[in-house]
């Protein structure tokens, strides 16, 4: 304050006025001590692990600099070189195959006015409930070489083998677990379009044909992007497949596995881990610039397409449909028919013997309860850090560029692979100092716990909880938060009475997505899991590895049936709720 | 001097226009005098000194000056991006400005944020809170303070009343009409008893109906309760029938501070003369102390300060043009008669507007409006030709530097 | 059939409700775990970590006695195979996470030795441990438990199906009809693929050894992590042959798998499974515990339920399946030179062999 209300301000006032500054009030702090928070946790859960583990992949094992001879050595190994063109060639051709048969599938479902759309559209996503080492398994039970196809189911009818082990295993195995991916991201930007496009279209009498060249695909390449993006990061990096059926096909995944697991390597793992991120680096930042260029296309004022029936196009699509779900539905029905089966292929008589896991590794139903445990405190914490998170970048009041950070930071764990993220997490948390010994590890503390399987788990899947989050958060009105200042509510109250409220159906989907993905996620928790808490998921690893297959058919099937089990329950649990908040937006 | 029955109904009789300053600002509306009229009208309640917003390159607000006085109706008008909502949000708080004083019943609340000032504020998107009932939207402020329930029940129940919505306060928003939510987001704004209604565009999301019979129920509630008001709005219609003064901006700045009387019959400068209603503008050379050439036409018009041969715009209302019967043109001596032909009509319902070409200035084009009375003793087909009077008393003169 | 399908259909589905129920209600259901893992961390005074290669269908009866006896020592089991065990041990020389190792390869024991990790232990019994199967110093670096061998898992409902002779000697292997029908452990990860490795390079010397891989490459499909997997593939028909170890295959073939076991006619590379004190800054009093255990009568017999071969002496007889004679099947076998060329021998093997192509079909 200059002067007093009446004086005028002098010449020199006018001409350099003096910038005025709003007072931080206790509530201001409050924010910005949380954005704080959130911006330490989002460093030291996302960027910091990754320093150590950029800096592992310049030393040897006993931690001496040794430059970039890793990389020399890991690129001049021709066994280890043909892995990085396998990755390669097996995520490009997952892609391939998911995105097509995720647009197709998308489409009719969208577009059509096919036949039990309801039904596609849950047969669509299961595979999202499905590890996919399960996916790999319930292939070696129908394509291996005592598979039901390649057996022509046990000698009833002419086999055939589709030689599964290497890449075709994989490229299968990576294409179920992509396309429920691409599907959901297909759904969304068909649905997104504008009817009144096809309307103008044909009015100006353009055939069909050339209506799905000019104006459907124009209209969706931007969630085209997304899928393929999303597709090729997931098939590049995935670990589980190629595990199960790679054979002696090795790709990058199972080479760091090999490296950290089976040799304890873990410059060598890191060195190949910096190999496996800059592929999905690049691929995240190209899938974000595109995005960023998207937002002004999109139109608010869009009218939704409404299918007209045409029996031709929605009876093909019902074939081409009836013909991929029930691809997915017979694999899932393998893996728990073989977990049913005594001994396969000989003895057919059903029981549940595979079921005691007493005799075989992985650590039996402890590891599933623990997976369970695990997977309901990720659910909980994550939930509530991604809430408040996206909270403090689109609401929040204040220091915008923190909030631009953290935004940033939040993106980031998109583009990071599991196996990646793991071996980061294992050299920033293992130590228990830094720099040589200089710094005591704060974190240290947290290694071989529980909290920090739960830790990996919340930034692993961050991106895509905070993206849902923030996209709930920025339909609801921004005035809501100057209203309640006008009225001298403090933020936290209206968050609490107002913003959850109307933002949980978001909320709970962001839990579901948590517990789900936690049950079923091997890479990030693989080299991280304390052996006094053994998972259900790595559990799957270990049987297999062994050798007891059927007994990882029985893990999985114990491990899907509860991911659906729970999204049933919310179903059943949240349709009250959907009453409730249907009166608030009825119109 | 005599005003034609022509001149649209909804203006009242104007009388002639006087020439000293003061009593230009003179208005038939007396509830509150004008900002720099010569009645003392106290202190003021709310004052915007010398405020500039500036974001990136982009300048929002330069060197904003505004008083609003204790129970006055003010409206900022201007077209979008002109910095009205932005004036609007630093008066609130709710956006900072870059530098300037915003002082608020004596005290200088520059530095408050909007938790600390005292204020009421309406959205156009009415900003209800969907998950509460009108009741529990209206009594969100008053559960904060230290009210008892039943106080704060009474209160609620007062404000429903106050603003006609009995009985709906079990009503979320979603399963009540636009102008029911509307009032219950005033209703909210009023419950603290701020001493300052601050109104964004309130009215622009509702229907053309609703939106006229809400104006004159907010304005007799704003007089009723005497509560100082600021609102935003684009809509000059509304700002002419609701406000005590106009603040018209543009690109920033303040371009005019009246009463609506004022502002569309004197306005300072062209472009608020063009903002608010229809303007016609001739291009001209001022001839004489109160003459102006246009093309070959001579006009007679008010004094102005222009020099001689200097280029000006002369500029009059549509309704202010008098078309003459033909009997009237034969005979009439009145000053500034012009020959003119018809280029087209358009149809408004209570009469036409009828574009004109007036002889010996073949590049600008004039509208007129008459009723559909006059319409009947006139040819308007294209081509016709006709005699309009331009009132010389009526004609403003802007030099061509604005 | 459909009887039988619905009644398992009907039990299965309520057994899932049920675990759907109690999964739904209780966040922490712990305490139905397998008694071999503990949930705290390790650490506690009465927690020992243990690091183990035996098999997980061993591991469990195994524990029993130990368990009873010492009702308050919570062990915690870490498992893997015998070259990740191996490669785990040595990683964490700076910081052994393990307090003991219980039945790994000798072979993988001595390079730990060598890094100076294990602390000499006499356990209470040692006299009678045979003493070919301890260490020769005093007191002893590891004590060994059983031997195992390598054997060949051989399915012979699919032999048959496919007119394929049973193998009989590792010269058998390579012909060239048994081309895409063997399976294989990775001898980095796998001990039991260690020791078939390391027997051969003994058995034909090192370069007719090497020239023999080479040729058996060139039959194996896939190279597999455990040594126990190869077996219980050839169990499951999805290969013919693997290339396993004794205790496996004969297990399988007792539990009414269609395995034939094989014992190699130039005899079978073998391996004793020892247990050693890791040297670390406390050394918990339960792991000195666990150790005297580790050789005591009563869990000897037990391994002699699995082996032919144990260090101590048993009265059980020989399980059924074996050779009369076990001990003649084994191949002189030099630990000490297997250990020092360890990481020789798998560095050459991987260059060679690993990811060097695609699988061959079958």
């Amino acid at each position: 304050m200059t002067s007093s209300p009446s004086t005028h301000p002098t010449f020199l006032q006018r001409l350099f006025p003096p910038q005025v500054k709003q007072i931080t009030t206790r509530e201001d702090w409050f924010m910005r001590v949380l954005l704080i928070l959130g911006t330490v946790w989002l460093l030291v859960g996302v960027v910091f692990p990754l320093y150590p583990m950029v800096m592992r992949s310049f030393q040897d094992t006993s931690g001496n600099g040794v430059g970039l001879a890793n990389y020399a050595r890991y690129l001049s190994t021709p066994a280890l070189a043909i892995s990085l063109v396998n990755t390669f060639y097996i995520a490009i051709a997952s892609t391939l195959v998911s995105v097509i048969f995720g647009f197709i599938y998308a489409y009719a479902l969208t577009r059509t006015r096919m036949f039990g759309k309801p039904v596609f559209r849950i047969l669509g996503i299961l595979p999202l409930y499905i590890p996919p080492l399960a996916h790999a398994i319930g292939l070696i039970y129908l394509f291996g070489n005592k598979g039901l196809v390649t057996t022509g189911v046990l000698g009833w009818l002419p086999g055939w083998d589709i030689n599964l082990y290497g890449a075709n295993g994989i490229i299968i195995g990576e294409s179920l677990y992509c396309f429920p991916q691409a599907v959901v991201i297909m759904i969304t930007a068909l649905s997104l379009t504008d009817a009144r496009l096809y309307e103008a279209a044909d009015v100006l009498r353009s055939s069909p044909l050339r209506t799905f060249f000019t104006v459907t695909l124009p209209s969706v390449k931007y969630g085209l992007m997304s899928a393929i993006f999303v597709c090729f990061t997931l098939a590049f990096t995935d670990f589980g497949v190629p595990k199960v059926v790679g054979g002696n096909f090795n790709v990058l995944a199972t080479d760091i596995y090999k490296q950290v697991i089976g040799q304890q390597n873990f410059s060598m793992g890191a060195t190949i881990s910096v190999f496996l991120l800059i592929p999905t680096v690049a691929a995240f930042v190209v899938d974000r610039i595109v995005q960023r260029r998207q937002t002004a296309l999109v139109s608010a004022k869009a009218v939704p397409f409404q299918p007209k029936p045409n029996p031709v196009l929605d009876w093909t699509m019902f074939g081409i449909c009836t013909l991929i779900a029930a691809f997915a539905v017979i694999v899932f029905a393998t893996i728990i028919f073989a977990s049913l089966v005594q001994v396969w292929p000989y003895n057919l008589a059903l029981g549940l013997k595979h079921y005691d896991f007493s005799r075989v590794g992985g650590g039996g139903y402890a590891a599933y309860w623990n997976s369970i445990r695990m997977s309901l405190y990720t659910a909980i914490f994550g939930t509530i850090a991604v809430f408040i998170g996206a909270y403090l970048v689109e609401k929040g009041r204040g220091l915008g560029w923190l909030r631009a950070i953290n935004y940033f930071l939040s993106t980031i764990p998109l583009a990071l692979p599991g196996l990646v993220l793991g071996l980061a997490y294992v050299f920033f948390f293992n130590n228990p100092t830094w720099f040589n010994g200089t710094v005591y590890n704060p974190f240290h503390w947290l290694y071989g716990t529980m909290a920090i399987l739960v830790v990996c788990n919340v930034i692993h899947f961050y991106t895509v909880c905070f993206l849902t989050a923030n996209t709930s958060l920025k339909q609801i009105d921004p005035e809501f938060e100057s209203v309640s200042a006008s009225m001298s509510v403090p933020f936290y109250k209206t968050f609490w009475r107002v913003t959850v409220p109307l933002s949980l159906p978001a909320i709970l989907e962001i839990g579901i997505y948590y517990f789900i993905n936690a049950m079923v996620t091997i890479s990030a928790i693989i080299f991280l899991y304390p052996p006094t808490l053994p998972l259900a998921a790595v559990a799957i690893v270990n049987m297999d590895d062994a050798g007891d297959v059927a007994a990882a058919a029985a893990m999985s099937t114990l491990i899907v049936c509860t991911s659906i089990g729970v999204r049933l329950l919310y179903w059943f649990l949240t349709r009250g709720l959907q009453k409730r908040t249907q009166a608030w937006l009825q119109q | 001097m005599t005003h034609s029955s022509e001149q649209p109904a909804i203006r009242s009789p104007q009388p002639d226009p006087p020439i000293s300053p003061t009593l230009q600002r003179e208005t038939a509306r007396s509830i509150v005098p004008d900002s720099d009229a010569t009645i003392d009208r106290g202190k003021p309640y709310l004052q915007v000194e010398n405020v500039h917003k500036v974001f990136g390159k982009f300048v929002a607000l330069r060197d904003v000056y505004l008083d609003v006085y204790p129970g006055e109706f003010v409206c900022l008008l201007g077209p979008s991006g002109c910095g009205k909502t932005t004036l609007l949000r630093i008066i609130a708080g709710l956006e900072q400005q870059t530098s300037g004083r915003v002082i608020q019943a004596d005290k200088d609340v520059s530095r408050l944020p909007s938790s600390k000032r005292d204020f009421g504020i309406v959205f156009q998107s009415y900003a209800l809170f969907p998950n509460l009932t009108a009741a529990q939207n209206i009594a969100y402020g008053l559960q904060n303070t230290k009210e008892s329930k039943s106080r704060i029940k009474a209160r609620v129940e007062e404000l429903l009343a106050t603003v006609g919505l009995e009985g709906l306060e079990q009503k979320y928003p979603a399963q009540m009409s636009g102008g029911q939510q509307q009032r219950v987001a005033l209703a909210r704004a009023l419950a603290l008893s701020p001493g300052l209604l601050l109104l964004d565009e309130p009215l622009s999301a509702l229907d053309a109906q609703v939106r006229v019979r809400l104006r004159s129920e907010i304005t007799q509630l704003q007089k009723q309760l005497g509560i100082t008001t600021v609102m935003v709005t684009h809509d000059q219609a509304e700002a002419l029938a609701m406000a005590d003064r106009i603040v018209v901006m543009d690109k920033g700045c303040i371009a005019q501070i009246g009463t609506p009387h004022t502002i569309y019959q004197k306005p300072d400068t062209p472009f608020v003369a063009n903002f608010i209603g229809v303007m016609n503008f001739l291009q001209g050379m001022v001839a004489a102390p109160k003459q102006v050439r246009c093309g070959n036409i001579l006009l007679n018009t008010p004094q102005n300060q222009v020099e001689p041969n200097a280029g000006v715009a002369i500029a009059i209302r549509p309704e202010d043009i008098r078309v003459l019967s033909q009997e009237d043109a034969q005979n009439s001596s009145l000053p500034n008669i012009v020959t003119a032909e018809v280029e087209g009509t358009e149809f408004l319902g209570a009469g036409y507007r009828v574009a004109l070409r007036p002889d010996g200035n073949s590049k600008e084009l004039i509208t007129s409006e008459i009723s559909i009375h006059q319409a009947r003793q006139l040819d308007l087909n294209p081509g016709a030709s006709l005699k309009v009077q331009l009132p010389p008393e009526l004609i403003q003169v802007f030099p061509h530097n604005f | 059939m459909f009887k039988q399908w619905s009644k398992f259909i009907a039990i299965f589905l309520s057994a899932f409700a049920l675990t759907l129920t109690i999964a739904a209600c209780t966040g922490s259901s712990t305490n139905s775990q397998s008694p071999t893992t503990g949930n705290s961390p390790a650490g506690g005074a009465d927690s020992i970590t243990v690091y183990t290669a035996l098999e997980d269908d061993q591991i469990s009866g195994y524990l029993e006695s130990f368990e009873q006896a010492n009702p308050n020592t919570e062990v915690n089991i870490v498992r893997d195979s015998t070259g990740v065990v191996t490669a785990k041990l040595l990683a964490e020389k700076d910081n052994p996470q393990a307090d003991v190792v219980w039945g790994l390869a000798v072979s993988s024991l001595l390079v730990a030795d060598e890094q100076g990790m294990l602390e000499p232990y006499a356990p209470q019994g040692l006299e009678q441990v045979q003493a070919q199967f301890r260490d020769e110093a005093n007191p002893p670096h590891w004590v060994g438990i059983d031997a195992w061998m390598s054997a060949f898992c051989v399915n012979t409902i699919e032999a048959e199906k496919k007119n394929l002779p049973i193998p009989q000697s590792w010269d058998d292997l390579i012909k060239p009809e048994y081309k895409g029908q063997i399976v294989m452990s990775n001898p980095a990860s796998s001990g039991t693929g260690f020791l078939s490795v390391s027997a051969i390079l003994q058995l034909k010397g090192e370069e007719a050894g090497w020239t023999y891989l080479d040729a058996l490459h060139e039959n194996v499909a896939q190279y597999m992590h455990s040594g126990s997997k190869p077996c219980k593939a050839a169990g499951a028909g999805e290969y013919p042959i693997g290339i396993s170890f004794d205790y496996r295959a004969i297990k399988q073939k007792n539990d009414g798998e269609p395995i034939e076991a094989v014992f190699p006619r130039e005899g079978s590379g073998w391996d004793i499974e020892a247990n050693a004190l890791v040297k670390k800054a406390d050394i918990k009093e339960a792991s000195r515990t666990f150790l005297d255990w580790a050789i005591s009568d009563e869990v000897s017999k037990k391994y002699a339920e699995s082996f032919p071969i144990t260090a101590v002496q048993t009265d059980v007889p020989i399980p059924a399946g074996y050779p009369a004679d076990p001990l003649k099947q084994l191949i002189p076998n030099d630990f000490k030179w297997a250990a020092a060329n360890r990481d020789a021998i798998l560095t050459e093997w991987t260059e060679r062999y690993d990811s060097k192509s695609e699988p061959k079909s079958s």
